[in-house]
């Protein structure tokens, strides 16, 4: 597989450190014709979105949208299950010449009639945009009607990248924020803002500030609730992990309510105890906190050290390729696997911008291959080049790596064990472990 | 439990499809398109959509799945399409390089309808299609049809651009295998070959989507049709078209174009559409039934009969794609089980709803059929009256988990298991399997039911 090329217009994505003054390009539109693995607007959106379990989601659309994003993203909760199922107004031809929105309308009718959600989103996708339904219109209209207040996603496909689908889920959120009662909100107390519970780590981490003495207002938005948004604007701090997807609903929370952020990560023991230490820092007026956080801290450590020690043992040396889709899990990442002795060989993102890649390139060693957005062919290049033993990813990247007889671990929404936490650290390192040392790649190689 | 939203009342549903039984039509493009060998299939539209398509495909079949994009933004959308289009296969042959790009439209890209064919010229014009490299294309518009219908289009687009008459008549027989597993295709051609008879299957998944573990990514594996033999198919003696809705367009196509006569059967799942199939095949190649397939018949049979007591009288629901249904719905009341409840989400039409309705009016039940409908009605139904076995893809696990009914997986996505694109479920073979697979799932039912008193060894 040597003598892959690049594509010209892609080598300013592709930085190698150390062998060049550092540069790379991001943010820019995918290109034309390449293998990317990138997704788009609605996507952002849905992902961000989807958690709400106590809301209505529909896609209006035709039936793919709705289809290909129906349970795929795991997230738990803890309650009722209403973001589990798939509602479509599945758009036919004579809706695409006719227009959409009657059809819109009965249906948000029927369904908000059928099921009484606390809220409702509609989703628009890329043919609504072109055919212009006044989705906008629909929605107060059912508002009105029915009580149940019905938020439209402005998430076509085609305006944009993901990232902008985070903004257009951010804003459908913010709409929520300020409208409920902030009435018995302890002083100690936060949001917790991109975390999707997608293994169950939201109650990881709420256990945690719990344990501290911290109130979690609402978590945005992993086995989210409609109510817990609405008041969310009572909490003292936001707490953000996911930083690609929710950094732009705290900005407006603090804007409009003065409620400043942090940016945390809760992968790895460095980053999971800086996230809980930050928070009782910002709350120094109150040490009780801060001795609570030292006591978990050291607690939950203790509990991990050992096994993880064994496991460092196990697999040191070998060398990892990441690939996720925003830079701060990248980060966090490398952290986790430098602590077990592991060297990351190519890290990558789909969604990294300038700030991000410069924190990556401080980050690894000299001789890593810093990607931004990336395509099939040029991760397995790497991946050879660099002799990687472990890749990290997403769905499309698994079977790649299986294909190459290299051990992956899913760092997306296919697995169910959590990876945050200090007991997540735990589930990382075993999952390595288990992967990186398992006798079936005798047979690969 | 999960589906407790579902409700047993039905209420008239115009305006909304509730956990939909099929998806949009180009995935069935791009599952199409990685049956020709050395194929790049493109998609042109926003981004969003190939990756859902890749992604479920690689969840379905385990294996990295290729394809490029056109990348649409807010420009694209207002200007038109070209340019994003002609700069990507610009870039695809450059850097990919495909013997074969396959481009599909989307929703998008239709409804500000870019001229497929129009800008291929131009790409062709510019150079921007390299000698002895080819395109093609279909439509297929995500608000039309479904991903069936999306299968159909690319494989009727093969017939359009490639196949061709060369005066003579070969030997050859084409078999469009229709919408089914690699494995299928591959069980489909060893029945072709053990007759002795030359045959070119289009597509031809089997050996891209269940390739070997080579210790090498390939972006374009060794198996799929060549354009040579999809040029030859325009000279072959006979095309046999194997489930009407995936594969009849271009069967019929092809009889047009290049005169080649068609038979359209209905999938080879069951002994007796299996029995069509290998008959349709002996007449058309003008070969005798050889002793090994005679062989793999009585086989099939003997475990039928050893099997029947299970059987009998055994309500099924199935839900899946249309000449999925069809033929399982027959081969179901041929050994005396009940297919009662019959959905599926991709439109098929009154002809084919009338032939559900021929098959199974023997069936001592009420029969419901709804095409297209969607899960949640299916599920309704069932709360109404359960059934004994549910065949469909992975999403019916919530209805088999929540109502507490064994589930044969069957059909597409199936996103939960790993094995389905190895092992087929058409001929006698794979009709062996099927069998296998349901009795187990009535067998096991019955062990875990069973008191400690009436559990017993022998069954």
């Amino acid at each position: 597989m040597t003598g892959i090329s690049i594509l010209k217009e892609r080598k300013k994505q592709i930085y190698q450190k150390g062998a060049e003054p550092f540069s790379i390009t991001c943010g820019k539109h995918s290109l034309a014709g390449s293998v990317s693995q990138r997704a788009c607007v609605f996507c952002g959106s849905r992902v961000v979105l989807y958690p709400i379990a106590d809301a209505l989601h529909l896609i209006h659309g035709p039936i793919g949208c709705a289809a290909y994003t129906w349970d795929i993203r795991g997230a738990l909760s803890s309650g009722p299950e209403l973001h589990r199922l798939s509602f479509s107004t599945d758009l036919q031809e004579k809706d695409v010449i006719f227009g959409g929105e009657k059809k819109l309308y009965h249906a948000l009718i029927d369904l908000i009639h059928e099921y009484k959600p606390k809220a409702a989103f509609v989703y628009s996708t890329c043919i609504v945009g072109i055919i212009g339904d006044d989705v906008e219109a629909v929605c107060k209209k059912v508002s009105r009607e029915t009580g149940v207040e019905t938020l439209p996603v402005h998430s076509e496909g085609f305006k944009g990248t993901k990232k902008d689908g985070y903004k257009a889920a951010c804003e459908a959120l913010f709409k929520l924020v300020g409208q409920g009662s902030v009435d018995n909100i302890s002083p100690y107390s936060i949001n917790i803002l991109g975390e999707f519970n997608i293994g169950g780590e939201a109650w990881i981490i709420k256990d945690y500030y719990k344990r501290m003495g911290v109130n979690v207002v609402s978590t945005m938005t992993g086995d989210g609730r409609v109510d817990d948004v609405r008041r969310s604007h009572g909490a003292m701090l936001n707490v953000v992990q996911c930083s690609g997807a929710m950094t732009y609903l705290a900005d407006m929370m603090k804007e409009k309510y003065g409620i400043p952020y942090i940016r945390v990560s809760y992968f790895g023991l460095e980053d999971m105890s800086k996230a809980l230490y930050d928070v009782a820092e910002y709350f120094s007026h109150n040490p009780e906190i801060m001795t609570c956080t030292q006591e978990l801290v050291r607690y939950e450590i203790s509990r991990i050290y050992p096994e993880l020690q064994k496991i460092k043992t196990a697999v040191k040396g070998k060398r990892a390729a990441i690939y996720v889709g925003g830079a701060f899990k990248a980060f966090s990442l490398i952290k986790a696997l430098k602590y077990i002795g592991i060297n990351v060989i190519l890290a990558g993102s789909q969604t990294g911008n300038d700030a991000d890649y410069e924190v990556l390139r401080d980050m690894c060693d000299k001789g890593t291959i810093i990607l931004d957005d990336a395509n099939p062919l040029e991760l397995s290049k790497y991946i050879i080049e660099k002799k990687a033993d472990l890749f990290i990813g997403g769905v499309k990247e698994r079977p790649i790596a299986y294909k190459m007889g290299i051990g992956f671990c899913d760092h997306n929404h296919e697995r169910k064990t959590p990876l945050a936490g200090y007991s997540g650290m735990l589930n990382f390192a075993r999952e390595v472990y288990l992967t990186v040392t398992s006798p079936v790649w005798q047979f690969a190689r | 439990m999960l589906l407790k939203h579902t409700t047993d009342e039905i209420k008239a549903r115009k305006a909304l499809t509730i956990n939909p039984a099929k998806t949009c039509q180009p995935i069935g493009a791009m599952y199409a398109s990685l049956g020709i060998h050395g194929c790049l299939p493109h998609s042109h539209g926003s981004q969003g959509c190939y990756a859902y398509h890749r992604s479920t495909l690689t969840r379905h079949y385990k294996e990295p799945v290729m394809a490029a994009t056109s990348a649409f933004t807010e420009g694209a959308s207002v200007f038109g399409g070209q340019a994003n289009l002609l700069q990507a296969l610009d870039n695809i042959f450059t850097v990919y390089n495909p013997d074969v790009v396959a481009v599909h439209t989307t929703c998008l890209s239709e409804t500000i309808g870019d001229d497929i064919p129009q800008i291929f010229n131009k790409a062709i014009a510019d150079g921007k299609v390299p000698e002895g490299k080819y395109v093609l294309h279909a439509n297929t518009p995500s608000y039309v049809g479904s991903h069936i219908t999306g299968f159909a289009n690319m494989t009727k687009a093969m017939v359009d651009y490639f196949a061709v008459s060369n005066g003579h008549k070969e030997k050859t027989v084409n078999i469009i295998p229709g919408y089914v597993e690699p494995a299928d295709m591959e069980e489909i051609k060893r029945l072709g070959d053990i007759m002795g008879i030359k045959t070119i299957m289009f597509p031809d998944t089997s050996k891209v989507l269940n390739g070997p573990m080579t210790g090498r990514f390939k972006m374009y594996p060794e198996g799929g049709v060549t354009i040579k033999e999809l040029k030859l198919a325009g000279s072959s003696k006979g095309t046999i078209a194997l489930g009407n809705l995936a594969s009849g367009a271009a069967a019929k196509a092809l009889d047009v174009k290049c005169k080649v006569p068609c038979q359209i059967l209905d999938l080879p799942i069951g002994l007796q559409a299996t029995d069509m199939f290998i008959d349709t095949l002996r007449q058309i190649a003008g070969v005798n039934v050889p002793d090994a397939v005679t062989f793999e018949r009585g086989q099939m049979i003997d475990i039928i009969t050893d099997m029947h007591q299970y059987f009998y009288g055994r309500r099924v629901g199935l839900v899946g794609d249309p000449d999925q249904i069809l033929a399982l719905a027959k081969f179901l009341v041929s050994i005396d089980m009940c297919p009662v409840y019959i959905v599926s989400g991709s439109p098929a039409g009154k002809k084919f709803v009338k032939r559900l309705e021929e098959i199974t009016q023997e069936v001592p039940y009420e029969v419901k059929i709804s095409v297209p409908g969607d899960m949640f009605l299916f599920h309704q139904w069932i709360k109404q009256e359960s059934v004994d076995l549910i065949i469909g893809n992975t999403y019916a696990k919530y209805i088999a988990r929540d109502e507490d009914i064994p589930l044969i997986r069957f059909g597409f996505p199936i996103l939960d298991r790993v094995g389905h694109s190895y092992f087929p479920t058409v001929g006698y073979k794979g009709g062996i399997r099927l069998l296998e697979k349901i009795l187990d799932a009535i067998l096991d039912r019955i062990d875990r039911d069973s008191s400690d008193i009436s559990f017993e060894l022998v069954m």
